[in-house]
């Protein structure tokens, strides 16, 4: 570092030392350190562990060498539960990398913020398009916290103190929503069935398709909800929504989703992306941005053409005005993953969303009946289902997984201490359009083998 | 009406959805070429979905014509203030595609994440010896979210004491961002504004009267939302541990102090910070952000799950907290903006996290100093990170707003300041120019605003109709709320 004394202190700091002199005597201050005098003395620049800094090829190899100690990204890979691998056109990642998206702030100025206007107004139409419903806010943080937020309207406009969960729904999702109704004082019940839900219920929440697959006939439980006066809250994957029956058809009044997975790679789960959509008469009670289309001010300065523009609107229910009585504290959340949502789903177009849900529905169903067709496997139905399936194999589903594991390959998600009779020693595998046939193949192979030695 | 102006396309007044033509595709998706399983009954299934048909080409134009409507911080200085919008390193995108991280599945066992895992376990000790706050939790999405993980942590906290019951009250200062008191009703409980004193710290007096047997948490943004450090905070944290509250901090303005002092040592037991503020992760026009939380050893056990932590073996793992609050997300957070914090400070280590708060802090008095006098500075003393100007001479003596200072500035090249917050400060102009400019790019701005108060005396109607040269003109945000119009509509 000597040899830069004079330079900048970092390639991301651009002042050097002369700068700072020069900055420093027109502040009329001595050192950087004098600005720090409000900070009481005793306590500052303490003692600090932290491992030095690394110039940029460094860091790069380290990152490489953390990357490298996660799985084979090339591992056939069987997990869904709540995550599914999915074809993503390379446009997605190229325009959202773009950094006039990337590297904005919240569109808080519109007149220089009309990309990520408009392209939240899109998305909020094609997730209103994909539901079924009236209206989208333009994304939460992810399904489990934008269903937990749908609980929360749920109470707020029913002024009801409970809410149901009808099983089986994915477990983080149950568990998001018992985090948020703690703090606001609600009661979560699970049922099993929708003749379950009573008076004191707010809503009912279902998920589609459900937390083992199956495809749900949400009319009769959105039938059940409104018999004693409560909302029916779907929580649907947007990308089945391409061959599904959309919620908003069948009666739902709230309908919830995760975006992620076709947004770009699982990243672990996150960025993720909550999809909220309701009935206009929930509007005023949405939380999160909404972009709305509007006209240039006619005394603007856009020549009398008043053309057409886009702005967060309808913010007297947000936090930045209404404080303590906002709908939500959401501020920040998943602008960047809408817009890659947004641009996935439009480059499929109608065409390729359904024939892609097909796709995966053919795949998915084509890898089941050859694992049933293995000695020793069964795949336990419990109704139509989607991209995912159980496998029951010869031995114990940990033991199965652990096997699978030893020759490669990720197992599905093991269900077997679900309460569900199917799901008694198995495993959850999902299989979708994404998936290699070479990767299917070399599951049959392997469970094969892990048959035939049983 | 559009197109009277030649090249001037009403290009706003035409999605996605009304370009292209039937039958165009941006991507193919094959037929399945296998034996055909017969689709579910057709009442659980759809027709169509109503969606735009265009060639990828097409596609990319409009979205390319899209981005080239807005301004990030590669296009320029941004001092949005409150915002932190630092330059993001690129690097940072580069490592966090790695194959290895990206394709890494949330249900995934810990054996196959080990280096995602470790990752987080190594930015966790970090910002605990950051912040000294050694618990940390990465399952809050975004600083809201933090906050409301905070705020659930001391109900639980005061559940386990008995005093849920009576403890009710969160007091937050009238500086607070709005996210403050939106949490603490979220979290169920009242809010009980403080005041700010005349030199911009907390009314000490108000905190003594107020602080009681029903107060549960006082919520502090530190450095506060006027770029002011909240003198004696260490003093205000014992009598809020003396009169058995918590002390929660905002960490948003987490940039001003990075290795300059500790809110542990400050006497804080539970913060947020936000990774995309402090520590450069892209904002993505309105997030994906991270608001991990930081907490004191007494409040460790309450933690949101996950939280990972290091076995004997060297084998990273997810715990659940014993008393954890549960949890905040379906997975454990938005693990690629960690990715990317964690490449931030490997490599500004101490020295140069350190060299950041400072140059920030000292880009914040340098606009201070040029710009006195020019607008009112109603907290007229040395600033941190940000300064809060006021343009209520210009309102007084002019009838031009912060507004039309704000749409004007645009024209002048840059992205104008947070305005009208701190709701304390009248007509506010809230800069935050951060450490990533340079002092050139910070005497531009400043030229720019004196030149704008100066065309506010000879030409206040350029300010009131301005932005002249932005994609757009000033909107009709009355109409937009009065008749919301959210979605495309066939014949719209």
């Amino acid at each position: 570092m000597s040899s830069r004394s004079s330079g900048s202190p970092h390639p991301y700091i651009p002042a050097t030392d002369v700068d700072r002199a020069r900055m420093l005597e027109r502040i009329g201050a001595p050192e950087v350190g004098a600005l720090f005098a409000d900070l009481p003395a005793a306590m500052r620049d303490p003692a600090i562990d932290l491992p030095p800094a690394l110039p940029e090829a460094d860091l790069i190899a380290l990152m490489e060498e953390h990357a490298g100690a996660n799985a084979a990204p090339t591992r056939p890979e069987f997990l869904g539960a709540g995550a599914y691998r999915r074809s993503i056109p390379a446009i997605t990642g190229y325009l959202t990398g773009r950094s006039e998206f990337a590297t904005s702030y919240t569109p808080y100025q519109p007149e220089i913020s009309q990309g990520t206007l408009q392209a939240a107004f899109e998305y909020q139409s094609v997730v209103c398009e994909l539901t079924g419903m009236d209206v989208s806010n333009a994304g939460l943080y992810d399904v489990a916290s934008a269903t937990a937020e749908a609980c929360l309207l749920a109470a707020r406009v029913t002024k009801r103190r409970a809410v149901a969960l009808l099983e089986p729904i994915h477990p983080g999702t149950a568990e998001v929503v018992r985090t948020y109704a703690r703090g606001a004082g609600l009661g979560v019940d699970t049922v099993v069935s929708p003749d379950a839900i009573r008076e004191e219920h707010a809503c009912l929440v279902a998920q589609q398709p459900d937390f083992l697959g199956t495809i749900v006939d949400l009319e009769p439980l959105a039938g059940a909800a409104h018999g004693v006066g409560a909302l029916f809250v779907a929580v649907a994957d947007p990308f089945a929504l391409g061959l599904l029956r959309a919620p908003g058809d069948a009666g739902a009044d709230i309908v919830t989703g995760e975006g992620r997975d076709l947004a770009g790679a699982p990243n672990y789960g996150g960025p993720s992306l909550g999809l909220f959509a309701a009935r206009t008469k929930y509007l005023r009670q949405m939380p999160g941005r909404i972009v709305g289309r509007t006209r240039e001010l006619a005394d603007g300065n856009g020549g009398g053409e008043q053309r057409t523009g886009y702005v967060l609107t309808l913010q007297a229910r947000e936090q930045f005005i209404r404080r303590e009585r906002a709908t939500s504290n959401v501020s920040t959340a998943q602008a960047l993953i809408a817009v890659a949502f947004t641009i996935t789903v439009q480059a499929l177009g109608p065409s390729g969303m359904r024939g892609s849900a097909v796709l995966c529905y053919q795949r998915a169903h084509d890898a089941a009946s050859r694992i049933a067709m293995l000695p020793g496997y069964e795949i336990p139905e419990r109704g139509p289902w989607f991209q995912e399936f159980l496998v029951r194999g010869p031995i114990p589903a940990a033991d199965l997984a652990a096997q699978l594991a030893a020759r490669g390959i990720g197992a599905g998600l093991d269900v077997s201490a679900r309460p569900e009779p199917e799901a008694r020693d198995a495993l959850l595998f999902a299989v979708t359009e994404a998936t290699p046939d070479a990767h299917v193949d070399a599951l049959i192979g392997a469970l094969a083998e892990i048959g035939g030695a049983a | 009406m559009s197109g009277s102006r030649p090249g001037v396309e009403d290009f706003g007044a035409r999605l996605s959805f009304d370009r292209g033509e039937p039958g165009r595709r941006a991507v193919d998706v094959p037929s399945w070429a296998g034996e055909e399983t017969p689709l579910p009954d057709d009442r659980l299934l759809r027709d169509s979905v109503r969606l735009p048909e265009l060639s990828q080409g097409g596609l990319v134009r409009y979205y390319t014509a899209l981005s080239a409507l807005n301004y990030g911080i590669d296009s320029g200085t941004y001092p949005l203030g409150s915002c932190t919008m630092k330059y993001n390193p690129k690097v940072n995108d580069t490592v966090a595609s790695l194959p290895g991280f990206a394709r890494a599945h949330p249900q995934a066992s810990e054996e196959d994440v080990q280096g995602t895992l470790r990752i987080q376990l190594e930015l966790g000790s970090g910002l605990g010896e950051l912040t000294g706050l050694p618990h940390v939790s990465f399952a809050p999405a975004a600083g809201a979210h933090g906050e409301l993980a905070g705020v659930l942590m001391v109900a639980r906290a005061l559940e386990d004491r008995g005093e849920l019951e009576t403890r009710r009250r969160i007091l937050v200062p009238d500086s607070a961002h709005g996210t403050n008191p939106a949490t603490a009703a979220m979290a169920g409980f009242k809010v009980t504004q403080i005041p700010t004193a005349a030199d911009g710290s907390l009314d000490r007096a108000t905190i003594e009267r107020e602080l009681d047997e029903t107060v549960a948490a006082v919520m502090v943004t530190a450095p506060n939302t006027l770029g002011l450090w909240e003198r004696g905070i260490e003093e205000v944290a014992g009598l809020i541990h003396e009169a058995g509250g918590y002390l929660y901090g905002d960490g948003a303005n987490f940039n001003a102090i990075m290795g300059r002092v500790r809110f542990g040592d400050l006497g804080f037991d539970v913060v947020h910070l936000n990774l995309h503020k402090s520590f450069s992760t892209p904002h993505g026009g309105g997030g994906p952000g991270a608001g991990p939380v930081c907490c004191s050893e007494e409040l460790a056990p309450y933690l949101p799950t996950p939280v990972v932590e290091e076995g004997d073996d060297g084998f990273v793992r997810l715990v659940a907290p014993e008393r954890s609050i549960g949890r905040l997300q379906q997975f454990q957070g938005n693990a690629a903006v960690l990715v990317r914090a964690y490449a931030y400070m490997r490599a500004l280590g101490l020295d140069g996290l350190r060299a950041a708060s400072g140059q920030a802090v000292l880009n914040a008095n340098y606009v201070r100093a040029l710009l006195h006098g020019h607008y009112d500075l109603p907290y007229d003393r040395p600033v941190l990170h940000e300064v809060v100007f006021s343009g209520s001479r210009q309102r007084r003596e002019l009838g031009v707003r912060t507004y039309d200072i704000a749409k004007r500035l645009i024209d002048h090249g840059f992205h104008p300041p947070t305005v009208y917050f701190p709701l304390i400060v009248e007509e506010a102009l809230m800069i935050e120019p951060t450490e990533s400019e340079p002092p050139e790019a910070i005497e531009a701005l400043v030229d720019a605003l004196i030149a704008v108060a100066e065309e506010a005396k000879s030409d206040p109607d350029t300010l009131r109709h301005a932005p002249w040269t932005a994609p757009i003109g000033r909107l009709d945000e009355a109409t937009a709320a009065r008749r919301p119009v959210l979605r495309w509509q066939e014949d719209s």
